[in-house]
């Protein structure tokens, strides 16, 4: 894969095969499930680390010196006693802490077991991955970190782990989780450790927290499984990582407390989401429905239906210690006592960040690309009354479909593609897997449209767009899935379409400006956009697009059908902020509240798809409106009001127009002054 | 005052010296010399490894190892254990055999390059001098593995072109003159056991180079028992300065582990320290008075006032300064009565980390006996093969019966437990006391007493352990051991890390079998302690072993450092550490010490290139 060696220097290695996929429900369609959960379970943990209880643990920590040191600061800061704030300390890791207890994990493994085979056709895991696991385990502490796409996820890689006698992993989720009724109680029994959301600038929280994990790495009991982008992703795209929980677990190996630390990103890929529906109706402002224990009950329903295939894919264990060489000096506490509560160095956050920076691009190398991502590319590019009313010709998606099939094989990405059966079974079967988005008739393919129960006054316009919405945004997701594979020289194409420039500064210029006002939504190694250019041109070429040198990209005729396919595909990503940005410059805008912005843009959005001035929906994505004003205020053209509580933002009209501007080319290029990387 | 009968017997001594002096060949000085070291060490001495000549270890025919000699207690004995333990730890095999070069050929060693002038003078001044090849390729080393590797492959680099023995404080005033009048090198020479690289000649240095051997200089000159004090020349080797001492009732209780050829001078010179600093100290807190010969002159206090505030203490500029400044020829030692009475003792530990937890919490009650060492497991199975074969059957039923109660009774793990060896020193009614309070914390860290004979081998293994590393060159087997300090909260995490470390370094650097990597914490302090590593590995398969082997140790030194360790505990930095002494002490620190060198000795005529 290219991509991957560009990274290799890093330590870092892609797997440069496909590897074998194992069904690990193959197994449990022959033997008894009881069996299987009752059966020895006898996983090798790190070395020299004795099982350590919740009892152990939690006095480990209540105990610790950083804790004391903490509850000390805190005390006098609150004007309340020590005493009181240690109490607080033990109430928060009641809270918290997890209870593994084998007896709650096999039985997991039993009703998993019985989920699993009516959900999916198969889970498929590479069995080179996880006997790299197995070894990395006895190892060092191990930090398992999975994209997050499902509620599925974690449950499905604790199965897979119990299945292969490889020490069940802590996890840390979200506290609704702990929430519910019963379930709470069995996932804590089944390892996770309750996190609360925004914990913001709860200081005694956080040390608390950091101090669990930080003694959960230090015994290295138990591998620790955290999601790095925070959240399970509603647009199935990766999200911008989050920092904390990585610097808990990294700074164990900073202070010289454990020898080494390895990372395994994990790539869960499905077929079919379980949430899909409910992300979509989440994303147009519908809210999402509390975790509750009878919620969970009512979406059984969901278990009627067929979700085809569950692909894992454990990555090649990366060590910390040789990720981290030259890039932290270990040295920097050798002054002041370690469990002395500091910000950590400008050094550490730019390492910390860089990591979990990498962690996201290494899961998505190892995602496996589905038939239905392909078409799901493709379907987004016919127009909108096409889908709907007219229909797409079904050999036209297949023809079209088995295009981007090879490009995207061009381009390195690991495909999901059966191969054994014909070509068009694929696609009919894919088709027949996502009947909830689209239908086959006729020779025709249709978007499905809800069925709304009969009202009594006819729909208006405005819910009409809603209701289109809803399918086009679960198509969004899936081509979502594949984005990462193509983002890179989209973004060159969209660069070569609107500087119609053929020098490679002037494209490099406006790559990195497209980087910057997309950093939410695809995520890019901090300063590495020299090489994800030249990655970008790299791929160009490898599919006959375009020819470079050191000076100039030029453009080759047979290029033509890749360059506007790839533009297509980040138009509708522009267009939205387009769409956004009209709304900021507006007269009468000058103090929003995130509050305001995400009705009030998606009324605009509304009303320029019915005048048919906005061809695309995502514009009524929350996650994307969120996204803009997240990198409008790096790009600093908004900034948050300090004494705001509701999130409010002061808008710098002048500077969103000009990125306005130079987005629809209306400044010329040779104007783009080569923005600071403002993301370091 | 108490004038010894030694002042006498040297005073003789160097009567005959100067009888004889102008003459530069071997076997001409046939001076009977009151200290263990004759001019010509590599008589009683091996001159391609440790120790003395008739001390080695072998394998005999029968495949059970000996040790050979009568000097130590474990010379003469069979070590049953050893052959099994060594094959089974590096892979080694006897059939493997890497013999040394067995004898130095002249051919080998670089001619002098001789100062001419300056040889005239030290003939007049009836100083005895040498340079014949062996006596300068014997001073032109210490024991870092990477030298004696080469003199066992018969490698010699730069050595020096002459040796110089003065036999007093006036000698080497003249010496030094000499040198700086006619620009030569000097490197002063103790006992010659450094491991940091200090004894080798700089490469690039192109005046000649004299090695000033201080071994004559070994008398004790007086004793004041008012103050308990002692003047003694600076060149007396441990051993015989505590024996010496011992003849009048007294000690000066620093007990490096290479006290047996190690010399005062070499200590002050290198900030030495001592296994029972605990009651002792550590040089720095023996020493009250020094002189020093330096270019500039002699540097001395005026009194011997036990402390002083006359700005930065002078001694601290000698102390450490690995003979880049100048010479020292005396210095006056605290001595105390010889200790009524002495027990050894030792206790085993589930694992290290109570091992250490223990040690901690007796440094914190300010309770640690004479010594206390704290040997990690690999290195606790290392002591148990090298014990001698028993005698009698009902020793070795009551070692099989130790062994069932500690490990299937207490039920603790073979491969975790490790042990702490203690000596205690003082009155009898208080060590007993003092045996019980140690113990008494001991046990509340899960430790059980496991006997005298246990600890009284353990100290005695670190005379005799320097001589096993001759044995395993025989075999491919190389190793060597490093030392640093760190705080207490830090012991643990840099002990784990750096044995990691030399592991991985091995493996990635291509070592064919698992290096044995081991440490033991040797000292506390209030704040901290002293960890010593051992490290070798079986380099069948290397191109380069020594290569390997410096670049491992290389990374160990880094990652010490990273650990929050020091550069040194008490080896001293000479030319293999010099790369981190900026980092270590900072760049004004650096420039400070170096505005002294330059004050001190203009024209680097101490020119050994260490430290800085």
């Amino acid at each position: 894969m290219t991509s991957s060696s560009q990274y290799k220097d890093s330590g870092r290695a892609g797997l440069e095969d496909v590897d074998e996929f194992v069904d690990i429900l193959e197994e449990r369609r022959r033997s008894s499930d009881l069996g299987y959960a009752f059966r020895t379970f006898n996983p090798q943990p790190y070395k020299g680390a004795p099982s350590c209880s919740t009892a152990d643990l939690n006095k480990a920590v209540l105990e610790s010196q950083y804790l004391s040191y903490m509850a000390k600061e805190i005390a006098m800061e609150t004007g309340s006693s020590v005493e009181e704030v240690r109490e607080e300390v033990c109430g928060i890791l009641e809270e918290m802490s997890q209870n593994l207890q084998l007896g709650f994990i096999r039985m997991m493994a039993y009703t998993l077991s019985k989920v699993f085979k009516r959900l999916f056709t198969s889970i498929l895991v590479n069995m080179e991955g996880l006997n790299m696991l197995q070894q990395a385990v006895q190892e060092s502490p191990v930090i398992l970190m999975p994209n997050h796409r499902s509620y599925m996820d974690f449950l499905a890689i604790s199965y897979i782990l119990f299945t292969y006698d490889i020490p069940v992993p802590v996890i840390a989720a979200g506290i609704p989780l702990a929430g519910m009724k019963m379930v709470g109680e069995i996932l804590r029994r089944s390892g996770a450790f309750f996190i609360r959301r925004a914990i913001g600038s709860d200081k005694l929280y956080w040390a608390v927290l950091s101090e669990y994990v930080k003694t959960i790495v230090r015994r290295g009991f138990a591998p620790v499984e955290f999601y790095v982008e925070g959240l399970r992703s509603r647009t199935l795209k990766s999200l911008l990582p989050k920092l904390g929980m990585m610097h808990m677990v990294l700074e164990p190996f900073f202070k010289g407390e454990v020898y080494d630390i390895t990372l395994v990103p994990i790539s869960i890929s499905y077929d079919r989401v379980l949430e899909e529906s409910l992300l979509a109706h989440e994303l147009l402002g519908v809210p999402k429905p509390k975790e509750s224990t009878t919620g969970l009950l009512k979406a059984t329903k969901v278990l009627q239906e067929n979700y085809g295939s569950m692909h894992v894919n454990f990555g090649r264990p990366l060590s910390v210690r040789q990720l981290c060489h030259g890039k932290i000096n270990r040295c920097q506490f050798n002054l002041v006592p370690r469990d002395l509560p500091q910000q950590p160095s400008a050094e550490a956050q730019a390492c910390v960040s860089w990591l979990a920076h990498l962690m996201v691009r290494i899961q998505e190398e190892g995602l496996l690309i589905s038939p239905w991502s392909l078409m799901a590319c493709m379907l987004l590019q016919a127009p909108t009354t096409v889908l709907t009313e007219e229909g797409l010709l079904w050999h036209q998606l297949t023809e079209k479909t088995l295009w981007l099939r090879k490009l995207a094989l061009d381009f390195g990405a690991r495909l999901n593609w059966p191969g054994q059966v014909p070509d068009s079974d694929v696609i009919s079967s894919t088709v027949a897997l996502h009947c909830s988005v689209v239908q086959r008739k006729a020779g025709r393919v249709y978007l499905v449209q809800e069925n709304e129960p009969l009202r009594k006054c006819p729909i208006s316009p405005e819910d009409g767009v809603i209701r289109m919405a809803a399918p086009l945004l679960m198509l969004a997701s899936y081509r979502n899935q594949s984005m990462h594979v193509f983002v890179r020289p989209a973004m060159l194409a969209t660069a070569i379409r609107v500087t119609e420039s053929t020098q490679r500064d002037e494209l490099f210029s406006f790559f990195c400006f497209l980087q910057d006002v997309f950093s939410n939504e695809f995520i890019f190694i901090p300063g590495k956009s020299p090489q994800d250019f030249e990655e970008a041109c790299v791929l160009l070429k490898k599919c006959g697009a375009v020819n470079f040198s050191q000076q100039e990209v030029m453009v080759l005729d047979a290029g033509s059908e890749v360059l506007s396919f790839l533009q297509a595909l980040l138009q509708p990503f522009i267009d939205s902020y387009q769409v956004m940005f009209r709304y900021l410059c507006e007269e009468g805008v000058h103090v929003l509240s995130e509050k305001q912005f995400l009705p009030a843009v998606r009324n605009l959005a509304t009303e320029l798809i019915l005048s048919g001035e906005l061809c695309t929906y995502e514009a009524l994505s929350s996650d994307m409106q969120k996204n803009v004003l997240s990198a409008l205020r790096r790009l600093e053209a908004v900034t948050k009001l300090r004494a705001s509580e509701q999130n409010e933002y002061r808008v710098n009209k002048a500077a969103v127009r000009r990125i306005g501007d130079i987005l629809s080319r209306k400044i010329p290029p040779q104007m783009l002054q080569t923005t600071p990387d403002a993301r370091l | 005052m108490n004038v010894l009968s030694t002042c006498a017997a040297s005073a003789c001594q160097q009567a005959v010296c100067r009888a004889l002096c102008s003459v530069v060949t071997k076997g001409n000085i046939v001076g009977v010399p009151v200290g263990t070291h004759p001019y010509h060490k590599f008589e009683i001495m091996k001159w391609n490894g440790w120790g003395y000549s008739d001390s080695r270890f072998l394998f005999n025919k029968k495949g059970q190892a000996e040790f050979t000699g009568k000097r130590y207690r474990l010379s003469g004995m069979i070590i049953p254990g050893l052959k099994d333990w060594f094959e089974g730890t590096f892979g080694a095999n006897l059939q493997h055999k890497t013999p040394p070069t067995p004898l130095l050929t002249n051919t080998a060693v670089p001619p002098a390059t001789l100062n001419e002038a300056f040889v005239e003078e030290v003939k007049s001044t009836g100083i005895p001098f040498s340079h014949d090849a062996e006596d300068r390729v014997f001073r032109a080393h210490g024991h870092c593995l990477h030298e004696i590797f080469a003199l066992r492959e018969g490698k010699i680099g730069r050595v020096p072109d002459m040796v110089v023995w003065p036999s007093c404080h006036n000698d080497v005033v003249k010496i030094v003159q000499l040198a700086c009048k006619h620009n030569v090198c000097l490197m002063p020479y103790g006992g010659g056991t450094s491991v940091s690289s200090a004894l080798e000649c700089p490469p690039e240095e192109t005046r000649s180079i004299v090695s000033l051997d201080t071994s004559q200089m070994n008398r004790i000159l007086w004793i004041d028992e008012k103050n308990l004090t002692a003047h003694v020349e600076a060149g007396i080797v441990g051993q015989d300065l505590e024996r010496l001492l011992n003849e009048s009732g007294y000690c000066t209780g620093h007990e490096p582990d290479s006290m047996e050829f190690s010399s005062l001078g070499g200590w002050v010179a290198t900030r030495a320290s001592g296994m029972k600093k605990n009651i002792y100290g550590n040089i720095e807190d023996l020493v009250v008075h020094i002189k020093m010969v330096t270019p500039q002159g002699v540097i001395e206090k005026s009194c011997q006032g036990p402390r002083m505030s006359t700005g930065p203490d002078i001694h601290h500029f000698i102390m450490g300064s690995e003979g880049t400044l100048g010479v020292v020829t005396e210095v006056t030692m605290k001595i105390r009565p010889m200790p009524e009475y002495q027990k050894y003792g030792s206790v085993v530990f589930p694992n290290f980390e109570q091992g250490v937890a223990c040690l901690r919490e007796v440094a914190k009650q300010r309770c640690a006996p004479a010594s206390i060492r704290l040997m990690d497991n690999e290195q606790f199975k290392f002591g148990h093969a090298l014990k001698p074969q028993v005698s009698s059957i009902f020793t070795s039923f009551l070692d099989g019966l130790k062994k069932f109660y500690i490990t299937k009774f207490k039920g603790f793990d073979p491969n975790h437990l490790c042990v702490a060896t203690l000596l205690f020193e003082g009155n009898r009614e208080k060590v007993l006391q003092h045996e019980k309070q140690v113990y008494d914390i001991a046990a509340k860290f899960g430790g059980l007493a496991a006997g005298e004979d246990n600890g009284q081998r353990g100290y005695m293994l670190t005379f005799v352990i320097a001589y096993l590393r001759d044995l395993g060159m025989d075999y491919y087997v190389i190793g060597e051991s490093f030392e640093t300090s760190v705080p207490w909260d830090r012991v643990l995490d840099i002990c784990r890390n750096v044995k990691a470390r030399i592991i991985r370094e091995c493996k990635d650097k291509g070592v064919q079998f698992p290096p044995l990597s081991t440490c033991r914490v040797t000292q506390t302090y209030d704040a901290g302690a002293c960890v010593y590593f051992y490290f070798a590995f079986n380099y069948r398969g290397l191109s380069d072993p020594v290569h390997v082997y410096e670049q491992v140790e290389h990374a160990a030194r880094e990652e010490i450092l990273a650990n929050g360790g020091s550069l040194s505990h008490h080896h001293g930095v000479g030319k293999l550490r010099k790369e981190w002494m900026r980092d270590t002490i900072s760049n004004v620190g650096m420039g400070m010490l170096k505005s002294v060198k330059d004050y001190v000795d203009p024209n680097n005529i101490f020119g050994n290139r260490n430290l800085l």
